[in-house]
């Protein structure tokens, strides 16, 4: 099977700013990748370039052999770090757009969560805290059966206990051929979901390996290890 | 529940020592079905590749069969079971001598205190 996403030498910059370079990357089918940096080392940047809201300024980007475009969107699943979605929808509005939009959306799935957590889909997303509504958003995007999954910074504003609902949603919901991808800082948090970690330094892509090579190799949990390698 | 995880070894051999303990303290049971690899991993609330990789060393320990459609069962040899459960005893006991090192007690001293401790609780 082709990989899911392969960069070649895949370079981005902002004018003068070099944002992504160089940057060769493999990931195959059926893992859940963290993608881990400090601010401004180019997560975000990937992360558009594989949604094709961004084009390479040189180089390569091939999601299941295929450059960014209708074909690829089609299959993948992306949960931007902030909302896009209009205040004065219900939730029950955004279901229907997502089943009009996405063919591989399954509406059951979402309201079979929206029950769980007891979110009415009647209530409207301005009237939802912070919390809720990132958790709405990850479930609509969980809720289609993609073959990537790409999250940026899906714990951020939530507390640990929805932190942890938000983990189980994506371990339960990913199918054992597709790749999940996730952008954060809290490492410490996440690792013991993850197979793989990326580290980006300055737009480089500077450590590709799974948490528990890491944890053989260097004795330290990967949260420890991050922070040896990004001391300021 | 999430399982409680060290942070600086490896998942899978954690995830490996609990189910082990599982089954030593009967949890588990001869011959039981195991719950699915999915189950386990969101129980756990680990990645399901890593919980995988678990059973399957444990599989090649021979301490968990798969059958080829119904799933992973607990082995019926009570020998490897009691094995196990020795060799975890040896790990403990040898933990117990290193801390017993640090304190700053010989294997000697360290023997002449455990029997003292065992005749104090026998009274």
């Amino acid at each position: 099977m082709t990989p899911i996403l392969e960069c070649r030498s895949l370079t981005k910059t902002y004018g003068n700013f070099c944002a992504l370079s160089d940057v060769n990357l493999t990931l195959d089918r059926g893992q859940i990748v963290g993608l881990l940096g400090p601010n401004g080392s180019g997560k975000t940047t990937l992360i558009k370039l594989i949604n094709g809201l961004l084009t390479p300024t040189s180089g390569e980007i091939l999601i299941a052999g295929d450059a960014p475009g209708v074909s690829t969107k089609q299959i993948v699943s992306y949960l931007p770090d902030e909302s896009y979605l209009k205040n004065g929808m219900r939730v029950k509005d955004v279901i229907r757009l997502f089943t009009d939009f996405y063919q591989d959306y399954i509406p059951e799935r979402t309201y079979d969560m929206l029950k769980s957590l007891d979110i009415s889909p009647d209530r409207r997303l301005a009237a939802l805290s912070k919390g809720t509504r990132e958790k709405v958003q990850l479930i609509l995007v969980m809720s289609r059966k993609a073959q990537l999954y790409v999250l940026d910074e899906p714990i951020a504003g939530v507390d640990p206990a929805a932190r942890d609902y938000i983990l189980k949603t994506i371990i339960n919901n990913y199918d054992e051929n597709a790749t999940v991808l996730l952008s954060t800082h809290l490492i410490s948090d996440i690792e013991q979901v993850l197979d793989r970690v990326l580290f980006l330094q300055g737009g480089h892509l500077t450590l590709n390996s799974t948490v528990d090579d890491i944890r053989q190799s260097h004795g330290k949990s990967v949260d420890a290890f991050f922070r040896e390698v990004f001391r300021c | 529940m999430p399982w409680e995880l060290d942070n600086d070894r490896p998942i899978y051999l954690q995830l490996m020592e609990r189910l082990k303990a599982d089954i030593i303290s009967g949890h588990y049971l001869p011959g039981d079905r195991l719950p699915s690899v999915r189950e386990l991993a969101m129980d756990a609330a680990v990645n399901p590749n890593t919980m995988q990789k678990a059973l399957s060393e444990l599989e090649r320990d021979g301490l968990v069969f798969a059958r080829r459609t119904s799933g992973r069962f607990i082995t019926e040899d009570e020998e490897m079971l009691k094995k196990m459960k020795k060799d975890l005893a040896r790990e403990n006991i040898k933990t117990f001598l290193e801390a017993m090192l640090r304190l700053g007690f010989n294997k000697k001293e360290a023997l002449e205190l455990l029997e003292e401790i065992l005749k104090e609780e026998e009274l």
